[in-house]
């Protein structure tokens, strides 16, 4: 699979290159301590975050689950900021309140990462009401794995945006494993896309191999949703290249199959593609800026300050403690 | 002039009003619209607004819930009433979860300005999957605020100021009170969340209560008149943000406390208040403070053995002598 290069391909190709950069960054801080709890990375999915984002228009939604990072800088958030909140440090973009799984980006419209697996599906549909309800032609993109597919909430939520009419596209990044089980012991039916029949909606299916295509397929729903509000389910097949998270070694599928799909990787394809159409020196020159972007939000986590416990009451409600 | 209104006209009115003044505001939930509501709390609603901000959602609890908690996030002011607060349980996630922490999980940046209403507790032999008190499961949650009422003037106060509130409120009803009359001050007027009430004045006893409890609590005062024991009745209203100051002033009067509530006695917001009283208030008790919950067990469905779960006078009346170490 060869991605073929146009203008658009060098800026999609740093977006993609800067969630790299970061994720390889975020797991050397982890195993140095520095970042907490639980850390899901990216990597191997950039072309997925990346092409949907580029598909959107500023004042878009977008949200998605605790693997965010990608999200988060593809609608736009600084390295500095996402960095900030993973060492849980107050310029963070959730004032390191929120951590890996919570970033939150209000000003770019991307309304969190959250940790309970389809939960905030049903939150993306509401976006998507708010919109429809105001007339405002602002679509919802939810970002979701495989593994929420079986649990209530992706059903109920699809259920009432196809009942209801409403602009939310709803992407499900099937990178095959749930954790460490793969799809064929969770799901009955492996097509996932088969789901939006049953609810009456549009639906479309394919492999994240070329960041272009993401971006073109995904455009297609926004485009129906902003112009006849219609919700589209799509199945963007993909692989995630390290495990579900920092402590897990991935015991549950063999290196060959790993190196297989890192083979196959969506972010070396625009590379060579980039290449191939003689963006040599852009892309060297852009792979040095984003080095230095990455090395110097790693700096400002470092030094930048802890949050101070002020915060702890004063982030809960509007107004004054409720106890 | 004060007009005469049912509990289930005044919240009612308080949400006629409040979409009225404000277009986000908006309704959804089971049978509001065109059945006129489950309990009839809406009626009229969907003939006076039309279905774009009265709206009958499937049996889908945990999807409409979460679908009104992203439309918050996006500016909307959503009302969602439960057909009980007993079927909130299976939106409990989408409560607890997300309405309760996107603020904080957010660091500030995204607030959540929502209702959830519906009746809570006994409702007359619905058996145990229908007569929970849910509110004790939610007042634990920071995030979340919770009110009460057990008046239609605190109803139609409470409902204003909770729509207007920019973070997450629940409303616990109760069916046995839906019917109620009483006299609700004309005008646009709102109950502060946080502020308990004196129900009764007394001197011997504080009754502590809120919701259906409040006029349980009446009615053993009454009874313990004839005693010769007055009773002051504190009806909390709120119970997330809770008024210790109104707790602690009623009880360095009476020296002695019971609290009265639907709901097991394990832990929940009664524990809390006893915690409160005990903490806030040590040097001023002359007895250690008692509660009447339900029994602890499920509810029964036999209408004797209902009663006997349930708080009522008598129980509140023995209560009472424990606490005054009377026999």
């Amino acid at each position: 699979m060869t991605t073929s290069a146009d203008d658009t391909l060098l800026p999609l190709y740093r977006q993609m290159f800067l969630i790299r950069r970061v994720e390889e960054e975020s797991a050397r801080a982890y195993a140095q301590g520095k970042i907490g709890g639980f850390l899901h990375l990216y990597i191997g999915q950039e072309s997925v975050a990346v092409g949907a984002c580029a598909a959107l228009t500023k004042d878009d939604y977008v949200i998605g689950t605790y693997r965010d990072h990608g999200i988060a800088l593809a609608r736009g958030m600084s390295a500095k900021a996402l960095m900030a909140e993973l060492y849980g440090k107050e310029p963070g973009c959730s004032k390191g309140l929120g951590g890996s799984m919570h970033l939150f980006d209000a000003k770019n419209r991307m309304l969190g990462g959250y940790g309970i697996v389809g939960g905030h599906i049903p939150l993306a549909t509401g976006t998507a009401f708010a919109s429809k309800y105001r007339d405002e032609r602002n679509v919802t993109l939810c970002f979701f794995g495989e593994g929420s597919v079986p649990i209530g909430d992706f059903h109920e939520a699809l259920s009432l945006a196809a009942l209801w009419k409403l602009p939310a596209i709803f992407i499900c990044e099937n990178n095959e494993f749930s954790m460490g089980t793969p799809l064929a012991r969770t799901l009955s039916v492996e097509d996932i896309t088969l789901k939006a029949a049953g609810y009456g909606i549009a639906s479309d299916r394919f492999f994240a191999a070329d960041v272009l295509e993401v971006r073109e397929r995904i455009g297609q729903a926004v485009t129906r949703a902003r112009e006849t509000w219609e919700p589209t389910l799509i199945e963007v097949r993909t692989y995630r290249f390290r495990g579900h998270s920092m402590s897990d070694p991935g015991k549950y599928r063999t290196k060959e199959e790993v190196e297989e799909r890192k083979a196959k990787d969506p972010l070396f394809n625009a590379r060579q593609a980039l290449l191939k159409a003689g963006h040599e020196e852009a892309v060297k020159a852009l792979e040095a800026e984003v080095e230095a972007e990455v090395q110097e939000a790693v700096e400002f986590a470092d030094k930048a300050p802890q949050p101070g416990r002020e915060l702890l009451e004063s982030t809960v409600y509007v107004g004054p403690f409720a106890r | 002039m004060p007009r005469e209104l049912r509990f289930r006209e005044a919240l009612r009115a308080a949400m006629i009003e409040e979409m009225e003044r404000d277009p986000m505001v908006l309704l959804l939930g089971e049978e509001v619209g065109h059945y006129q509501g489950a309990y009839k709390v809406t009626e009229g609603m969907l003939e006076r607004f039309g279905p774009k901000r009265v709206i009958d959602t499937p049996i889908a609890e945990s999807g409409f819930a979460g679908l009104a908690i992203g439309a918050a996030m996006a500016g909307l002011r959503p009302i969602v009433e439960f057909m009980t607060w007993n079927f909130s349980a299976v939106a409990f996630d989408q409560i607890v979860n997300n309405a309760a922490k996107i603020r904080q999980m957010s660091g500030g940046q995204l607030h959540v300005p929502i209702v959830f209403r519906a009746p809570n507790g006994s409702a007359r032999q619905v058996g145990s999957q229908h007569s929970h008190a849910m509110e004790h499961f939610y007042a634990h949650v920071p995030g979340l605020k919770c009110v009460a009422p057990a008046t239609p003037a605190d109803a139609y106060g409470l409902m204003k100021s909770a729509i207007r509130d920019d973070n997450p409120v629940l409303i616990f009803e109760s069916e046995t009170l839906y019917s109620a009359k009483g006299e609700v001050p004309e005008g646009d007027f709102s109950v502060p969340l946080g502020e308990a009430r004196v129900a009764r004045e007394g001197k011997d006893v504080t009754l502590v209560a809120w919701s259906r409890a409040v006029h349980v609590c009446l009615e053993a005062a009454q009874k313990l008149a004839h005693e010769g024991v007055e009773a002051e009745v504190i009806d909390l209203r709120s119970l997330r943000p809770l008024d210790e100051r109104a707790l602690v002033a009623s009880v360095s009067k009476t020296h002695r406390a019971v609290v009265v509530y639907e709901g097991w006695a394990y832990g929940g917001v009664g524990a809390e208040i006893v915690d409160r009283v005990q903490r806030l208030a040590f040097d001023e008790l002359d007895a250690p403070v008692e509660r009447v919950g339900f029994l602890d067990c499920p509810m029964p469905y036999n209408a004797e053995l209902e009663q006997l779960v349930l708080p009522n006078p008598p129980r509140v009346l023995e209560a009472v002598r424990r606490a005054a170490y009377a026999r």
